[in-house]
């Protein structure tokens, strides 16, 4: 099958050339796409003002979240090759940058720092895009914990799945395999068969703090949560910082080595700013309330440290806890002395938090993980 | 703009062009990114992946796109714990024990051997075609068109459910194993949508073009209104779309979409509100905004705020 042949021979080391720099640019372009968009595009024909654009859309982009990138090395790529009148209007609706770059429209002014709380946790006012090195902090303690980790089982709670599966006792009639026993029996249906609906574990949504306050803290527990992605199905996870970070790709990687780094390599406000109301809402607008929290079980990993407005916290909790079938929080600073729950953050979501935890050892996330299971 | 039947089919189709004007014979009005995708899934024979909020017409492309090939539509809605019985293909088995006990009184079982016995029981009469069977075993005669398959919100069947999608549309073909195999004579036109409550599987997207479905410009939204509710008068109908596009920018949890707009503008229409005032939006306001939450953040700004800002200038 001629798969360039109609193109101009040009435009295919055009073509090849942009899907490489699709692919420098870190958006993951397989081969058959590459020659699917070749195909695209001598389909459309290259001389169509936003032809190729549209063609690339569709074979080289499968989600919205590449879409930016995407239109940002097209036009490095095609920009003078081709004329394409108008920039493309492009959703963007999982990464809701919720600071613009550099502007600081926030409550600038704000004087409430902790001021006299005994806990040596500081806001980092700024926030800090700098892409953190996880490589750095591993030391030998972290990786051991990391493999203590592992071996938590957080099989979670189940529930009934429509999904049937076979049953020893009597249920629903298995007309399929009572018919096949009744060929063995010249067709007198003696024995019967049943079934019975299957049972598979809620989902587990893990919302992992990863603002400045919780450093410490988030070292430790993004090994935890990348020890629950491999060791089960059906997990998924988020880094809530300045802005939404899906993780549950980035931390698949069984090798946690390298599960890390490309979560390091995802989170660009790794110990930036605190907003956890609002990354909350993001979570719930574009994940959460649409389906993935509806049934599970959400841990929010945090110290409750919010820069945000508490009725924004109040509210977008609520509505989670409305999916949900539980939340649980879990908070680093719970176990120190004297510690009560006054971070404004903190005391708004409480309300609609079924459990509350510690979380600042191994033996805290060993509570965490029967309480996961504990209906 | 013919009234029945366009003269292009879909997969003699030969610009970007002709899908938007076809389309639009069947008051379906989609834009040049949307209109691209088509063309590209049915020239290169490819199954569409749809994605996009709720409401913003991606069940409505597979139903304009039957009505405007012919063919007919097979639609499978998702589910949790879908499983080939439902989606494929499943046995009659009251027909086959009665046919059992027909033959056992008929004396001919005996001395039967249990294969023969078999043979007779899966047979094509005792088969129940569900929607992925019916649409790939269309043969060319009894369809000069390929029918179109819409399998409808697919991130709600579980990840077994989507592996299993993908082997039938890698080779539009289906193996029964008491029958043989089914292949379509007609690859169908497949369209899957998906509201993205879960990621579909990457190799299930690599097998599919992708279109993101994004909510309509003010203009489009105003064709749209023009083209479904004829009832509703022009200036009505800008207005309503202006709004519907301000509430959009508001963020709220459900942002309204073409289904709810349409909604509203008829609403308007039988209430007898020629022109929007912050009345009428109160009046009306449960068919457009379905959050209580969401209500309230649009009464807390002011309908009447709304409107002058958007009808300002």
């Amino acid at each position: 099958m001629p798969v360039l042949a109609t193109a101009e021979r040009t435009l295919d080391r055009h073509l090849v050339r942009f899907a490489d720099a699709l692919r420098t640019a870190g958006l993951p372009v397989p081969l058959v796409s590459t020659l699917d968009f070749g195909r695209a595009v001598a389909e459309v024909g290259a001389d169509r003002r936003d032809g190729v654009y549209w063609a690339g859309r569709a074979t080289l982009v499968h989600r919205p979240e590449d879409i930016p990138l995407y239109d940002e090395v097209f036009e490095q790529q095609w920009l003078g090759a081709i004329d394409r009148g108008r920039p493309a209007a492009v959703p963007s609706p999982v990464t809701l940058l919720l600071d613009e770059p550099g502007g600081g429209h926030d409550d600038e002014g704000d004087p409430e720092a902790p001021d006299g709380d005994a806990l040596s946790v500081r806001f980092s006012r700024a926030e800090v895009l700098s892409a953190r090195d996880f490589a750095e902090c591993s030391d030998d303690e972290l990786a051991e914990l990391h493999e203590l980790m592992a071996r938590l089982r957080l099989a979670g709670e189940s529930r009934r799945c429509r999904r049937m599966r076979p049953s020893p006792r009597s249920g629903r009639l298995d007309l399929r395999r009572t018919v096949r026993a009744a060929l063995r029996t010249e067709g007198e249906a003696l024995t019967r068969r049943y079934l019975e609906p299957g049972e598979r574990p809620r989902r587990l949504v893990l919302l992992l703090d990863v603002s400045g306050s919780m450093e410490a803290y988030a070292r430790a527990l993004i090994r935890f949560v990348h020890a629950a992605i491999v060791g089960r199905r059906d997990v998924e996870a988020f880094a809530l910082g300045t802005r939404l970070t899906r993780l549950t790709r980035e931390l698949s990687t069984r090798d946690p080595d390298a599960a890390l780094a490309r979560a390091a390599d995802a989170v660009t406000d790794w110990s930036g700013g605190t907003r956890l109301g609002d990354g909350l809402r993001c979570f719930n607008d574009a994940w959460g309330v649409r389906g993935m929290a509806r049934g599970a079980v959400v841990v929010v990993l945090s110290d409750g440290w919010d820069r945000g407005d508490p009725a924004v916290m109040s509210e977008q909790m609520q509505r989670l806890s409305r999916v949900a079938h539980k939340v649980v929080w879990v908070n680093p600073l719970k176990a120190t002395p004297g510690y009560a729950p006054l971070a404004q953050g903190m005391a708004a979501a409480l309300p609609h938090v079924d459990e509350f935890l510690e979380g600042h050892n191994l033996e805290s996330l060993e509570h965490l993980a029967r309480a996961i299971i504990r209906e | 703009m013919a009234g029945t039947g366009s003269p292009v089919s879909p997969h003699e189709v030969a610009s970007v062009d002709d899908v938007i004007a076809a389309l639009a014979d069947q008051s379906y009005l989609a834009d040049e990114g949307l209109a691209t995708a088509l063309f590209l899934a049915l020239r290169l024979r490819r199954p569409i992946l749809l994605e996009g909020e709720a409401g913003v017409g991606k069940t409505e492309v597979a139903k304009a796109l039957a009505t405007w090939s012919g063919g007919a539509f097979v639609r499978l809605q998702c589910y949790e714990g879908i499983d080939a019985a439902q989606a494929v293909y499943e046995w009659d088995y009251s027909k086959q024990l009665l046919h059992l006990r027909a033959a056992e009184a008929a004396g001919t079982t005996e001395g039967v051997a249990v294969s023969d016995l078999e043979d007779e029981l899966y047979n094509e009469r005792f088969l129940v075609r569900r929607p992925l069977l019916q649409a790939l075993s269309a043969t060319s005669e009894q369809a000069a068109t390929p029918p179109v398959l819409l399998i409808d919100e697919v991130d709600r069947a579980d990840d077994e459910f989507e592996a299993f999608l993908l082997e039938i549309l890698s080779e539009y073909a289906i193996t029964i194993p008491e029958v043989g195999e089914f292949r379509a004579e007609v690859p169908p036109v497949v369209v899957i949508t998906s509201n993205r409550t879960r990621d579909v599987h990457d190799a299930l997207k690599r097998r599919c073009l992708y279109h993101w479905v994004d909510h309509p410009s003010v203009e489009r939204e105003v064709e749209i209104l023009r083209l479904r509710a004829p009832l509703v008068p022009l200036a009505l109908a800008r207005d309503v779309a202006l709004v519907a596009a301000e509430l959009r920018d508001m963020g709220l949890y459900k942002p309204p979409g073409v289904a709810e707009t349409l909604d509203w503008a008829e609403a308007l229409v039988l209430i007898g509100a020629d022109d929007l005032d912050p009345e009428a939006i109160e009046f009306t306001v449960g068919t457009l905004l379905k959050y209580r939450e969401d209500q309230e953040r649009a009464r807390a700004r002011g309908f009447g705020d709304i409107l002058s800002t958007v009808l300002g200038a």
